[in-house]
């Protein structure tokens, strides 16, 4: 189902409508190819054709929800969709009115269409990308195609976003845990940005190649690439921005927001549904902003607010959920080529990986090291270093121990296909810091 | 059922000339009710239904998932699982011919009791809007929420050859919150089900306790704020259940998964610390410890016939004695390892492929009462609820913290102490299991997020257990 076959549908469903009764119809859709990789060969291959709707009744001041798959065949869905909205209207005298419903009454329309042009044939890419890699014991996956999302409501509300795009999610494995991870994603397909990042991944490996060393827990030196810094953030965004979570004094960020202590002046991070990889809209007919200031100067600045916390709270709307899609974070001074000149001796952490905290109520983290981290001395690399275990509060990582941001940023794009294929995004610097504490 | 069946029968009589396939059809109802604070949450109804075809042709595989079950989705799908099976005939992995075939003509059903349209939907917000408001006892509990959740899972798997299961997984989850602040400090506790999702009917919310545990978890969260912070340092250590089981599911269910050891979860989920010479003789933990795959405990999460490629589920001990038996591996995994393994094949749903996942793992009980367990304790702490979860990429180091601790000293439990914590090696410390609960403390609970796979999928995974004692285990609290 393309864009005019869900707003037909919308329209046909609107003509049902009874009485005061407003409708909200989503689609999400994806059309997507995965290829699963290891050791430089395919181990799984497959494709998705799913489109998912999702109405929102609301009549009296109550409201209810409800999904279903749909099949792609105009009648067909017509009647899923019109017996999804009658068990819905069944059961909407049965729920209490809502004091925080919200929804956008001004009836408003978009449309926005990325990439398509530049995609090659997927098995072609893989194919190109086992050839390309040869030798290296490469695991990983190649996910590509279509992502559509749709929003047609009774008021009038008539959204489209329809994107495609590939994202290969690799690595490299010398032994055991000696790896190096890398990613190529976006609409255009560039065989030869592919052939570079494999170049990478092959200086990296013969660092790799070197003795492990181990170093005992404690307090060290330490570079983040912006893959690392990447992780940090996602911990952050788990309650760290949502206006709910502030209300209710659960943000890992209680003690920023509350000025008991700030991060350091050049941590300003936002977010950034401008950038225009992620729908412009809210389900609920909302427009997302241009950016959010989230921290600015060190200092918590807004917060991100969904339609029901909007209401709840008496704050205007400004997300989708309470969770940044689209997060950047700002640049500094540092050039990515005097990286380990500054750094001296010390931790460089290519990635960190499953993250979470230890004690929300100083934002302190654990994590592991892990692809990518070397020993450097002296501003040279000397040796891969073993899994190690990080505990740290971000008020010191980002606060009194940081000692420089890259002027250099990565446009990192989210991996994950959990329920489908993420459109998130991180800019994201990297980050030199005076000690990260090492615990296991 | 029916929409089932006439997909199954339209997918047989789509298929064309192949050496094998299958077609797992997936209809799923599910609801969630929820109170917060007070206010009924929007009340969501979701249902959602699709096929998998899975082939092979040739020395090829390839899959298609679509939820389009027209003639001409399913033919379309059959093109596309067609068209990656000669991808990987060209560059593939391992011979196709190792894909497994269904071997059963099984079907099974979650007993239920109650069924879920039994009471209405005013009776079931009803009883979530006392529970929250029992929730609520002090002006410091800034949020509380009661929720109760259903899911239905329909599952028919055929195969070209007439094999054939058919599945029907029921849940009913209920559960509390409640958080409290005050000078800084912010606690959340849950109950009342939270930890202890399974399969059944609405008779489960007497079975995990709702109503009567909401009191006490909004009393427990108000009581951690004044509570001092775990003791850091190195001290014995008795988890209950609602922890074991994070326990278990971190570091014996993820490093024992065939397909970590095989490579394919190197790029996310991860490898393990295990390698495939160790079954048979490697010591994974004291005499103690005893771990099964167990599809057959009754109302636990993962309780099924088949696995979603058919194989016949049947109980098997994963260590026994401490000593490592044998990996969570579907017969894919097994073919292509050479080693033994169990039916754990699954998917999360109908648009992804099966793969090595964890089922029910239980830890098998011993002969001790929980004051046994506490009465062996000089200097200790007990935890409870998981909150925290960290973990190497090979499973091996860890650090996990829990909603609420106890002091242990001379054998007697005494004061409440906030934000625990502790970390250790898996290698190492399940050799420091020196005491396990009994039957009567044997609790099923269980994990909604575990996550893994490329693409990634979630999945319901139980797991079963009574209190353990782990001597000298590094433990910590809270602050920076």
């Amino acid at each position: 189902m393309m864009r005019d076959a869900f707003f037909d549908l919308a329209d046909r469903l609107g003509d049902g409508l009874r009485g005061d009764e407003v409708l909200f119809c989503n689609l999400d859709g994806e059309d997507s190819e995965f290829v699963r990789l290891n050791k430089n060969r395919v181990r799984q291959a497959g494709s998705l054709h799913r489109r998912s709707l999702e109405l929102s009744l609301i009549a009296a001041g109550r409201q209810v929800e409800g999904g279903c798959e749909l099949s792609g065949s105009p009648e067909q869905d017509l009647a899923l969709a019109r017996d999804l909205l009658e068990r819905l209207r069944e059961r909407l005298p049965h729920v209490p009115e809502d004091p925080y419903l919200s929804y956008s009454t001004t009836p408003a329309s978009s449309e926005r269409t990325l990439g398509g042009r530049e995609l090659p044939d997927a098995a072609e890419a893989v194919s190109e990308l086992i050839a390309g890699a040869g030798d290296l014991d490469l695991v990983g996956i190649w996910a590509s195609g279509d992502l559509l999302s749709g929003l047609a409501s009774s008021i009038g509300h008539r959204h489209w976003h329809h994107s495609t795009s590939f994202n290969l999610d690799f690595s490299c494995f010398l032994e055991s845990d000696k790896a190096i991870k890398a990613g190529y994603g976006g609409l255009e397909w560039d065989g030869a940005r592919l052939a570079e990042k494999l170049e990478e991944v092959r200086r990296g490996l013969a660092l790799m190649a070197r003795p492990t060393r181990s170093i005992p827990p404690g307090r060290y030196r330490a570079y983040l690439a912006p893959e690392a810094v990447q992780e940090l953030m996602d911990m952050l965004a788990w309650g760290g921005f949502g206006l709910k979570s502030h209300r209710t004094a659960q943000t890992p960020l209680l003690r920023l927001v509350e000025e008991e202590c700030s991060l350091d002046p050049r941590v300003s991070i936002r977010e950034e549904p401008g950038r225009g990889l992620v729908p412009a809209f809210t389900a609920e007919g909302f427009d997302k902003p241009e950016r959010v200031d989230l921290i600015a100067g060190g200092h918590y600045g807004k917060c991100l607010v969904d339609s029901r916390s909007g209401k709840e709270y008496g704050v205007p709307a400004n997300a989708v959920s309470e969770y940044p899609e689209s997060i950047a974070f700002d640049a500094g001074e540092m050039p990515r080529a005097e990286v380990l000149d500054r750094l001296g001796t010390g931790l460089y952490i290519g990635n960190l990986w499953y993250l979470n905290y230890s004690d929300r109520n100083d934002c302190r983290i654990t994590g592991m090291t892990r692809f990518g981290t070397f020993w450097v001395e002296k501003g040279e690399p000397v040796a891969p270093v073993q899994v190690m275990r990080f505990d740290d509060s971000v008020y010191h990582l980002l606060g009194d121990r940081l000692e420089a941001l890259t002027m250099e940023r990565e446009l990192l794009l989210c991996a994950d296909t959990y329920g489908g294929r993420s459109t998130a995004s991180s800019l994201l610097p990297g980050i030199l810091v005076g000690g990260i504490d090492l615990a296991l | 059922m029916q929409l089932l069946e006439q997909t199954a029968k339209r997918a047989r009589d789509l298929a064309p000339a192949l050496d094998y396939w299958t077609v797992r059809i997936v209809a799923e109802e599910s609801e969630i009710l929820s109170v917060r604070q007070g206010v009924v949450e929007p009340t969501r109804l979701q249902t959602s239904c699709g096929a998998m075809i899975s082939l092979v042709r040739g020395s090829g595989m390839g899959y298609a998932a679509t939820s389009d079950l027209s003639a001409g989705g399913l033919r379309a799908a059959f093109a596309e699982a067609i068209r990656w099976a000669e991808l990987h005939a060209r560059l593939g992995l391992f011979d196709a011919g190792l894909f497994p075939r269904c071997e059963a003509r099984s079907e099974y059903r979650t007993p239920t009791l109650e069924p879920w349209d039994a009471r209405s939907t005013e009776d079931k917000l009803r009883l979530l809007r006392d529970a929250c408001s029992a929730l609520e006892t002090d002006s410091r509990i800034l949020d509380s929420s009661a929720w109760l959740e259903y899911r239905r899972i329909s599952q028919l798997l055929v195969s070209g050859d007439a094999g054939r299961s058919e599945q029907v997984l029921e849940y009913v989850n209920p559960g509390l919150a409640a958080v409290a602040h005050e000078a800084g400090q912010t606690q959340r506790r849950t109950g009342g089900g939270a930890d202890r999702p399974g399969q059944g009917g609405l008779e489960r919310i007497a079975q995990v306790g709702f109503l009567d545990a909401a009191p006490r978890v909004g009393e427990e969260a108000l009581a951690l704020l004044a509570a001092p912070e775990c003791p850091t340092g190195t001290r014995d250590l008795v988890l209950l259940p609602g922890q074991m089981a994070l326990q278990i599911h971190e570091s014996i269910g993820h490093p024992l998964e065939l397909d970590r050891i095989l490579g394919d979860e190197r790029n996310y989920a991860g490898t393990s610390f295990v390698t495939a010479d160790m079954f048979g003789s490697y010591r994974y933990g004291s005499d103690l410890l005893n771990v099964t795959f167990d599809p057959s405990q009754q109302g636990e999460l993962a309780s099924y016939a088949t696995d979603d490629e058919g194989t016949r589920a049947e109980r098997a001990y994963l260590i026994r004695d401490g000593i490592l038996a044998r990996p969570l591996g579907g017969r894919l995994s097994q073919a292509r390892s050479g080693l033994p393994g169990v039916a754990n094949a699954r998917a999360s749903g109908w648009d992804r492929p099966p793969i090595d996942r964890m089922g029910n793992i239980n830890l098998e009980p011993g002969s001790a009462s929980l004051d046994d367990l506490i009465g062996r304790v000089e200097r200790g702490v007990l935890m409870d609820t998981n909150r925290s979860w960290s973990i190497d990429d090979s499973r091996n180091k860890f650090q996990f913290g829990c909603e609420l601790g106890r002091l242990i000293e001379d054998g007697e439990l005494n004061g409440l102490v906030r934000n625990p914590g502790y970390r250790g090696i898996s290698a190492n410390f399940w050799r420091s299991l020196a005491g396990v609960g009994d039957r009567n403390e044997f609790e099923v609970v269980g994990v909604r997020n575990c996550g893994k796979g490329e693409p990634n999928q979630g999945v319901y995974v139980g797991h079963a257990a009574p209190p353990c004692l782990f001597r000298e285990v590094s433990v910590f609290g809270g602050g920076q």
